[in-house]
């Protein structure tokens, strides 16, 4: 198997679907939804399941696949699943599942716009869902926000670390630009699947221990809340050591852009804009989504004039940088919807007229 | 002679003719008097053991009466969301052909809302266990509907007997999953008495036996009662099963390519 | 030098493709590229149109309202497009189903009849790479021979045996591409 890094050019969709092979996954269960079939396609092509040994399954409904994925990672298996809005809302309860029962596993949405059966076309309008837990009950998920094919691959790898190292479930939260984008990548050398097996994972139980149960109920109240306690635990220490943002000219920036994914990259085309006209604007890249880098905002907002954050949606992380700004400065939002990907120039205008308001 | 000296010259290994079985645990069992669950239990708990198959099983609990399940068996087991119990068998054994997975579901769970990720298991040829406990009722909720329920049966949810017209057919899911290519083995067993309950661990035990040789989904089914949620005593209700659900649910087997050779 | 261009047509007219050879063209000569298509049910028959960004440096937003060059291939994109073009840009079209013309005068506009020579040349399919050749040959920013390997690592093996056809396509671009 080959050590060294490989040059192609791929869709992100593509980038994830040879990356979790790359990464060692043991399974992947899916079902198609646009714009992100190509994964499935690219899996069933590529035939791991010959080479590696990675399972690959079109299940019979998002539900199904994400509860496929509930089972393997039950058995300490690298497990995932991928699909858009529409489907993921249909994972939701398995979300919840997974998270209640410490069960890690990669979950990536490719977001198009919504509400309901909504657009094809890419948006970011499942913030609030993907962050602030999404299906029922107290819980997160660690989100990874990809800004280029090259982080659709990477965060494939990164994605299962962080799930095994917390046991929680992890979603990259891609859209429909980057996933049907194709772009320049470097692929990670192919690595063998893993043998190791955790101590909680069901594979049949030996006599040298006790037996494994997967599970997620507590009928007792006291359980429950013992057990809500130990999540929150693990979530503040996620807070504390695995917050990931980029900064891009926020050294002497009076205002600052806080977007993510491809408002990101349509951010640092504003960012040049901007500052060839002579405007001070710099840009907050959070990389994680949830933890979200709040303490660096708060840190912004005590030099910046204004923050202003962009996203495809109608006003969702505005949330978050309000929070984290608390009231220093004026916190603005800015971003088209219904699969309409925001401009570059449209974005430094409203910044224009916000300053000169 | 007192009577420890006594008790104790009776039990010794050399008089016992029945004993707990050692993969049931010391958890009380919460199932009502009479219930089936238990003996079903019991039954999968001997054929493990016996078969010496503890470190190569996963059992799959569903929501429901037997939700506990993983609490009285002592073998790895996950807890699945209503009706997905097939889902995650189907993932547990493509990652590891070479284990015994199996699920336990009632008619809610497997007939209702899983009815997608039964059919779709077992159209795959699955080579899982699929035991399907059909009561005709919800009895963890209190006693409410399920698809199985038969015509004029009585239940929280159809107070005044269940009324075709209005609320359905029952589904015979046993029946459905014989029509598809990928199950092996399906049969449709009951408990309720001593050579039914040996009818029935014939047939897992059979079940077990298939998936060792990879031979597709098995299916079997067990007619069970619901003392509690029928407003019965569980011998009336033994009586009642065989009197109503028989006829909509005749025990025996509905595919089995081995027996048909034998003939 | 960056190169920011939006390609666009009908669906099925080899437009996503041309935009796809252009990137891995770019890729053999170790630039940095991105390519944004218009993705939908409207594929075939509808509009389709893709974004190609061409750099040597990291590149930002790959999704742009301003184009250094759109090639434009029927009537709907030149109506949608010809006044993305930044002053001073380039705009190229196939007259082949224009019934209005291009009129801005701040930008440089190129014609290339290429339904016209795929005909004569007796492969409809070639269409897209006679408009590539006329690019290319405008707008010089990849070598012809990346341009070819590009086609290579673009086209599955076993349609290699087109290359040589697909190379004459480019030429006859060349040649035919003519400034108004």
């Amino acid at each position: 198997m080959t050590q060294e890094k490989e040059l192609r050019l791929m869709k992100g969709n593509e980038a994830v679907a040879e990356a979790a092979i790359r990464a060692g996954a043991d399974g992947y269960f899916g079902y198609p939804i646009t714009p992100q079939s190509e994964i499935l396609e690219y899996l069933m092509a590529a035939k791991p399941y010959e080479t590696t040994g990675m399972v690959v399954l079109q299940a019979e409904s998002e539900v199904a696949a994400i509860n496929m994925v509930y089972g393997g990672a039950g058995c300490g298996k690298k497990v995932m699943t991928t699909s858009s809005s529409p489907g993921i809302s249909l994972k939701q309860e398995g979300i919840s599942y997974i998270a209640g029962a410490e069960l890690p596993c990669l979950i990536v949405n490719v977001v198009r716009g919504g509400p309901g059966l909504g657009t094809i076309q890419p948006a970011q309008s499942d913030y609030f869902q993907a962050v602030k837990g999404g299906g029922h009950g107290d819980y997160h998920l660690i989100v990874l926000a990809p800004a280029s094919v090259q982080e659709m691959a990477d965060f494939v790898g990164l994605g299962f670390d962080l799930a095994f190292k917390y046991r929680n479930p992890v979603m990259i939260l891609s859209d429909g630009a980057i996933g049907q984008m194709m772009e320049k990548v470097w692929l990670g050398p192919y690595k063998e699947r893993s043998k190791d097996v955790p101590d909680w994972a069901t594979t049949g139980k030996t006599p040298d221990r006790e037996r494994n149960i997967i599970t997620s109920l507590h009928l007792d109240s006291f359980s429950e809340e013992r057990f809500n306690q130990k999540l929150i635990k693990k979530y503040e220490e996620i807070k504390s050591k695995e917050v990931r943002f980029e900064e891009f000219n926020c050294e002497d920036a009076d205002y600052v852009l806080v977007a993510y994914g491809t408002s990101a990259r349509v951010c640092q085309k504003s960012v040049q804009m901007a500052r060839a006209e002579g405007l001070k604007v710099g840009l907050l890249r959070p990389v994680t989504l949830f933890p979200f880098p709040s303490k660096r905002i708060s840190e912004l907002s005590t030099r910046a004039k204004m923050i202003l954050s962009v996203e495809m949606s109608s006003g969702q992380m505005v949330e978050d940088v309000l929070l984290a700004v608390n009231g220093k400065i004026p916190v603005y939002h800015y971003g088209r919807m219904g699969g309409i990907v925001t401009a570059p120039d449209e974005v430094v205008d409203f910044l224009k007229s916000k300053i000169g308001g | 002679m007192n009577d420890t000296n006594q008790m104790n010259d009776i039990i010794k290994p050399g008089n016992i003719v029945y004993k707990r079985t050692d993969l049931m645990t010391d958890d009380i069992l919460h199932y009502c008097p009479g219930c089936g669950h238990s003996t079903v239990h019991r039954i999968i708990a001997e054929i493990i053991d016996e078969e010496g198959i503890q470190s190569e099983t996963i059992g799959i609990s569903p929501v429901g009466c037997s939700v506990y399940l993983y609490n009285y068996i002592d073998i790895d087991c996950q807890e699945a969301a209503h009706g997905r119990a097939p889902a995650l068998a189907t993932a547990i054994k493509r990652l590891m052909p070479d284990k015994y997975v199996f699920t336990y579901q009632g008619d809610g769970d497997l007939a209702a809302i899983g009815t997608a990720e039964t059919i779709h298991a077992c159209n795959r040829g699955e080579n899982i266990l699929i035991v399907f406990i059909n009561n005709g009722i919800y009895g963890m909720t209190g006693g409410q509907m399920a698809p199985t329920t038969i015509p004029g049966m009585k239940s929280s949810t159809s107070p005044y007997g269940r009324d075709v017209e209005m609320m359905g057919n029952l589904i015979k899911m046993t029946d459905i999953v014989a029509t598809l290519p990928g199950t092996y083995f399906v049969t449709r067993q009951s408990v309720h008495s001593a050579v039914n309950v040996r009818r029935t661990k014939k047939a897992i035990r059979k079940a077990f036996h298939y998936q060792k040789l990879k031979k597709g989904t098995c299916f079997v089914e067990v007619v069970s009662n619901c003392p509690s949620n029928w407003k019965m005593t569980p011998v009336e209700s033994n009586k009642w099963m065989e009197e109503n659900m028989f006829p909509y649910y005749p025990l025996g087997d509905l595919k089995d390519p081995e027996k048909q050779q034998e003939k | 030098m960056t190169e920011e261009m939006i390609i666009a047509g009908f669906g099925g007219q080899g437009v996503l493709s041309m935009g796809k050879i252009l990137a891995y063209s770019a890729v053999m000569q170790d630039m940095e590229v991105s390519w944004m298509p218009s993705y939908g049910p409207e594929m075939r028959g509808g509009t389709a149109n893709v974004t190609v960004i061409i750099s040597s440096e990291k590149i930002s937003s790959p999704i742009l309202r301003q184009f250094d060059t759109a090639i434009i291939l029927n009537q709907q994109s030149m109506d949608k497009f010809e006044s993305s073009v930044k002053p001073g840009g380039l705009l190229i079209y196939d007259t082949n189903g224009i019934s209005r013309h291009p009129e801005r005068k701040d930008i440089d506009i190129y014609r290339i009849d290429a339904v016209e020579e795929a005909g004569k040349m007796n492969n409809s399919r070639i269409f897209n790479m006679i408009v590539l050749g006329g690019f290319l040959k405008i707008k010089p920013i990849i070598k012809f021979e990346n341009v070819i390997k590009g086609l290579k690592e673009s086209l599955p093996p076993r349609y290699h045996d087109l290359i040589p056809l697909n190379e004459k396509a480019l030429e006859r671009g060349m040649e035919v591409v003519r400034q108004i």
